[in-house]
Parts: structure tokens; sequence; C-alpha cells
């Protein structure tokens, strides 16, 4: 049978997508995390063009430029100026045991297949066996959120979650209502302001970006 | 007629922020905050009324849904919220004379606050899921700079813990309501309305059951975040502790429970397309779980604000059980539950907030004899304690009573579990907040008098639905549990 080479375009966009979650879970150094986190919402904005064109679905458009004006340009904007203003560009994060995190990962991507499996199944539409590919950035951007000791890799990671699922809505159901989309891109944009004011606080508090300065609270 | 009285709900507390945004540094920022609350509460009466009177409605083409379930928590919510802003209004105006805040934080607070009602409200009477979620993440993102206000290093390490863990709890949330949308696109196409409950209510038996299990694990992992439950409850007790009191009343006395309303939307769909108990099966594991947990917890707690933190914790295990067990008496029993629980909760963090202030700690060694110096704050504190922990004749012992009652008729071997961590739950906390009211004092005088109303009036609405639910209300409960299946 043969594929239709918007479908194979965007399978390579998935894959693509998948392989930028796995260097963001590795990548130690903050402002080479942010570039790559503009390129995840580059190939994110891309995929979603492609589904709208080969679907003809002309939300899609909408939401694919939002996209780009959000995570291509904005918040990675946003982030540069904040990393500038703090003072922690160049900074280089101690990773423990890269091969093991790799390793997760991986148990993590085949899991998420699994999962996803059965739903798959269902699909009819073009791009709906892409779910588990989602699925599976969604859980790396977690693992990424957990490893990581600094704030604002932290919140990196939190807004590739955020990109996972934009995927996930785009491959599994071509878009959520437009509405939906704007509300959760506002309530994105609104996060991102306010992990900013955090930065200064913590700063300001803390007098580092570390987290694992704020592990004090028990139940003792 | 219903979208004017459900605009008036909504933009008042809307006006109430935008206005509180430019005027919140003003010497009359509490009373405008108090009366924007009185005014939202107003209109959810009226509203109220209406639905009880008519039935469920839809509003605004369809992307407003109504009936006695969510209205109740939309009455609910708005008394709440008007109560606190009461409190708050000389609570906020000591802490500013003890200087811990300023006027730049107040002004803050106080427009927050009629945004946070507002997300809350949006969240409950929306009828698209999508925008439950939406709404759900902006009442975080107005409280989470309120959980910091103090600027402390603990308040900032919980209101960081707070943001983060909320965030991927919703996120996976959001991945459930994709998966929603998924299952329900097949059926009602592609476009607006295959997010609106309404619509998905119509046609749940058809929606395709390995998806909606997927997308209910999910939602409820997500939602139950929010909720509190266990084993995604670590942000709770550090957001109630440090945190500014009236943040944590209507934290734990409101958002919590608007909450658990998503995770029920979703189980209505869910028990419609699977036609098992799966849903409930979960939801009563996760209840029970957070029970057990929480209880034991109460144990080892020194600051009082963090006890009744996992106090809170224990009673949405409680109500969500209730809610999982499902049948008209349980789900009774769970909304009865859901409302004593909001009115005690939040009456217990006013005393408790003015206790703290009297004494100038929460650590619980070192506040006592409350009764000595301020028989008002003590007795409030003491009945409030009482309450909670469900003694007659309050309401919570009413619904207590149902749910392990209902638990040993349906579920005989969780009534042993559930005795004995309420029993567990009483022996930390009552031995805990003895001392904290009887005997010799260190407490001293207030710069402005507390405000002690609302407890009172929270505690004798308790007290009377312990003894007597007038009939409007109990059909009203009704009519909301057959809802909920």
């Amino acid at each position: 049978m043969q594929i239709p080479l918007s479908l194979q375009f965007i399978n390579l966009l998935a894959a693509l997508l998948l392989l930028i979650a796995f260097a963001m879970l590795t990548q130690r150094r903050i402002l080479s995390l942010i570039n790559l986190f503009a390129l995840q919402g580059f190939v994110l904005a891309l995929s979603t063009f492609v589904v709208a064109y080969s679907a003809s679905q002309h939300h899609l458009y909408y939401s694919a430029g939002l996209t780009l004006l959000l995570k291509v340009l904005l918040l990675p904007w946003l982030l540069h100026r904040l990393i500038r203003k703090l003072n922690v560009r160049w900074d280089v994060e101690t990773m423990i045991n890269i091969p093991t995190t790799m390793l997760v990962g991986i148990a993590l991507v085949i899991f998420s297949f699994n999962l996803a499996a059965p739903i798959s199944q269902l699909s009819e539409g073009i791009t709906r066996g892409l779910i588990g590919i989602a699925l599976a950035s969604v859980l790396l951007s977690l693992l990424m959120m957990l490893t990581r000791r600094k704030a604002v890799s932290q919140v990196v990671a939190f807004l590739s979650l955020e990109n996972g699922l934009f995927f996930a809505a785009t491959s599994a159901t071509q878009g959520m209502p437009l509405v939906v989309e704007l509300g959760i891109a506002l309530d994105v944009l609104v996060a991102t302001f306010i992990f900013g004011i955090f930065f200064f606080q913590i700063r300001e508090t803390f007098d580092s970006l570390d987290i694992t300065h704020m592990e004090k609270l028990k139940d003792d | 007629m219903i979208d004017s009285q459900l605009l008036a709900l909504l933009l008042i507390p809307l006006s109430g922020g935008l206005l509180l945004a430019v005027f919140g540094s003003r010497s009359w920022a509490a009373e405008l905050n108090s009366l924007m609350s009185f005014g939202t509460f107003v209109a959810s009466v009226i509203l109220t009324m209406r639905i009880i009177d008519s039935g469920p409605q839809v509003a605004f083409g369809e992307e407003f849904f109504i009936d006695q379930f969510n209205v109740f928590l939309v009455a609910l919510t708005a008394f709440v919220a008007f109560t606190t802003s009461l409190f708050s209004r000389p609570y906020m105006r000591i802490e500013q004379h003890h200087g811990k805040l300023s006027v730049g934080m107040l002004h803050l607070y106080y427009s927050m606050y009629q945004m946070f009602t507002f997300a809350m409200l949006v969240a409950l009477t929306t009828n698209n899921m999508g925008i439950v979620w939406v709404a759900m993440e902006a009442a975080t993102l107005t409280t989470v700079l309120l959980v910091s206000l103090y600027r402390t290093p603990a308040s900032l390490e919980a209101a960081w813990k707070y943001f983060i863990l909320c965030g991927v709890g919703i996120a996976l949330a959001l991945f459930g309501t994709i998966l929603l949308y998924f299952a329900a696109e097949r059926l009602l196409g592609e476009g607006g309305t295959a997010l609106l409950w309404t619509h998905l209510n119509q046609v749940k038996s058809g929606l395709e059951p390995t998806v909606l299990k997927l997308a209910f694990v999910f939602l409820l992992v997500g939602y139950g975040t929010k909720v509190g439950l266990v084993p995604l409850h670590s942000w709770l007790p550090d957001a109630h502790a440090e945190g500014p009191t009236p943040v944590s009343a209507v934290l734990s006395g409101l958002l919590l429970n608007v909450a658990l309303c998503a995770v029920m939307r979703s189980k209505v769909l869910v028990d419609g397309s699977l036609g098992t108990h799966f849903a409930g099966n979960l939801m009563m594991g996760f209840g029970l779980l957070s029970v057990v947990v929480a209880s034991v917890s109460l144990f080892r707690q020194k600051d009082i604000k963090r006890m009744f933190a996992y106090s809170s914790i224990e009673h949405m295990g409680l109500i969500t059980f209730a809610f999982g067990m499902g049948g008209p008496v349980a789900t009774f029993a769970g909304l009865l539950h859901m409302t004593v629980h909001s009115l005690t909760k939040s009456a217990i963090f006013f005393a408790v907030g003015h206790a703290v202030q009297k004494t100038g700690t929460q650590v619980m060694e070192n506040i006592r004899g409350l009764l000595q110096v301020s028989p008002t704050v003590g007795w409030g504190l003491a009945l409030g304690t009482f309450a909670i922990l469900g003694m007659p004749p309050f309401g919570v012992f009413s619904s207590e009573f149902l749910i392990i009652t209902t638990a040993m008729h349906e579920y005989p071997w969780t009534t042993p579990i559930l005795l004995i961590a309420l029993g567990i739950a009483f022996a930390a906390i009552f031995g805990k907040i003895q001392p904290v009211v009887f005997g010799e004092t260190t407490a001293k005088r207030l710069p402005h008098s507390p405000a002690l109303i609302p407890v009172f009036a929270h505690l004798l609405l308790v007290l009377m639905l312990g003894l007597y639910m007038p009939p409007y209300l109990a059909n009203w409960y009704r009519q909301a549990a057959a809802l909920l299946g």
C-alpha cells in the first residue's frame, strides 16, 4: 500500500520530535537546552501545518501559527532574556548517570507504545498511529523534570511537556476546538511569566537557582 | 434569562479582579473585596434557586451547563469565598501591622483572590471539558503567587512545589482530555461540540471503552493531584502551611472540591461507556489510600496548619471513596460531606489564623491556653475540631455515619480500615489540639479585633446540617446525587 507523502512527512517529524526529546533529556548546557526547545517548537509547528494541509483542517493553520509565534519565538526569547538577566547563560548542570537516564527513557518509550497500541488500532485518520510517540515525549519530559536540579531546566522540561501534549492533540485528534487551544496557550504564557517572577524571587532568597536548596519542608 | 444570571455570577468576580488590580493598594480594598464576594454570593443564590426550580439548563449556546450538582458547588464556593473575604479583612490588616505584608503584596492578594474565585466558577459551570482544564490551570496560576506571598524561603519552596506538581498533574489531565476528545470525535464529529459534556453524556454508551478507560486513569491522576489524593498529595500540606491563612482556607475548602467535580464529570461518562464499576473502584482505591496515609501522617505533625492540611487530605479521600462507591445514599453522603467539610475546615483555618497571630508561631507546642486570652478564638477552634473529628451533633457526623454504614453494606472489608483510620485521626488531632485550647496561655492581644463571625456562622450551619436537614436542601442533594449515579 502506498503511504501518502504527507503522512510520511508527519512520521518523519514525529521521529524528530522524539529525538529532540531525548537530546533535551541529556543536554547539560542551559543555553543549548533552550535552543533545543525552540527547535522542538518548530518541528511541532511544521507537523501541525502538514496535518492542517493534508486533512484540510483550516483551524489547524491558526494552531500552527500560534505554535510558531508562542513556542518558537516568544517563549524562547523570554527564556533567553531571563537567563541573560539572571546570569546563568553559560551554566552547565552536573547530572549523574546519563546512560541510566537514557535507558529509563527507552523503557518509557516502549511502555507508551504498548499503552497506545490498542488506541492506534482504532484510528482511521491519517495521523493517528502517532499517539504513542506523543505519549512517549510527554513521559520523557516528565522524566526530565525529575532528573533536573536547576529551576530553569525544570521549567524548560515543563514547557516541552506541553509540546508533547500539543502534539498528541494534533496527531490523535486533528486539533482540539480552537477556544480550548487558545485557553491552553494563554495558560502556558501566563505560567512562563510566573516562572520568570519565581526565578528572581528564588535567586533573591537562596542566592542560586538550584532547587536542591528547596528541600527543607518536611513533616517534622 | 439564565444567560444573564450566569453572566452576573461570572462577571462580578472578574470585574472585581480587574478593579482590585487597579485599586488594590487603596485603604478600602479589603471592603471592596468583600463587597465583590458578596455580590458573587447573591448572584449564586439567584442562580441556584432558578436551577432547583426548573432543572438543568445550558447557557450561551451550550458553552455553559448548570445542573443541581454543579450549582450546589457554585453556591458553596461563593458562600465560603464571601465569608473568607470577611475573615481576611482584619486578618490581613493584622499581618500588615505585624510587618509581614506590604501594601504591594496586599494589592496582589486582593486582585488574585477575585480572579481565583472567577477561575473556580468558570471551571464549575463550563460545559466544555477542555475549558474545565483551562480554568483549573488558571486557578492554580492565580494562587501560586499567593502561596509565596510572604517571600520566606519556606513559602517559596512550597509555591514552587505546588506549581510544578500541580503543573505535572494537570498536564496528565490534559492528556486524558485529549483521549476523551479522540473517542468523542468519532461519534460527534470534529469541531466544537465533541468536548461539550452534555453532548458526551448523550452518546456516552457509544464511546470507545478502551480509550475511555485510559482517559479516565489520566483524568483521575491529573485532577486527583489537585484534589490532594495520595500519592500526589505532597504539595498540599506545604502550600497550606506556608501560604496566608485565607488562602489555606479557600484552597482547602474550595479548590479541592472543584477538582473533584471535574473527576465526577468524567466518571459519569466513563461509567456510561464501560457499564462496569471500573471508575468507581479506582476512586475507592485512591480514596481509601488517602484516608489511611493522611491519618497516619497526622501524628507526626508539629505545625498546626500542616496538621489540618493533612486532615483535608483525609476528608477528600473519604469523599472520593463515597463517590467511588456510588449509589444514591453514598453519593448523597459524599455531597453532604463536601459541604460540611468545606464549612468546617475553613472555619478551623479562620480560628487557627488568629491563634497563630496571637502567639506568633505555627508550632503547636508553643501555642497554649487560647481560652484564657480569647475565649472566642479558643472555642471556635475547639468546636471546629470537634466538628471535623465527626462528633455528633455536627453535620460531619451524619455524613461520615452515612458513608460508613453504606460501606458496611456494600463493601464490608473497607469498614474496619475506615474506622481505624478515623480513630487514629481522632486521637492525633484531639491530643494535639486539647492543650492548644486549654491550659496556661502564651497568647497576646491583637492590634485589630479578629473576625470571628464567619467561624461561628460556619459552625452553626454545620451544626444545623447535623441536627436537621431542611427538606428543600435534602431534595436538592437527592437530585444532584441522582445525576451522578
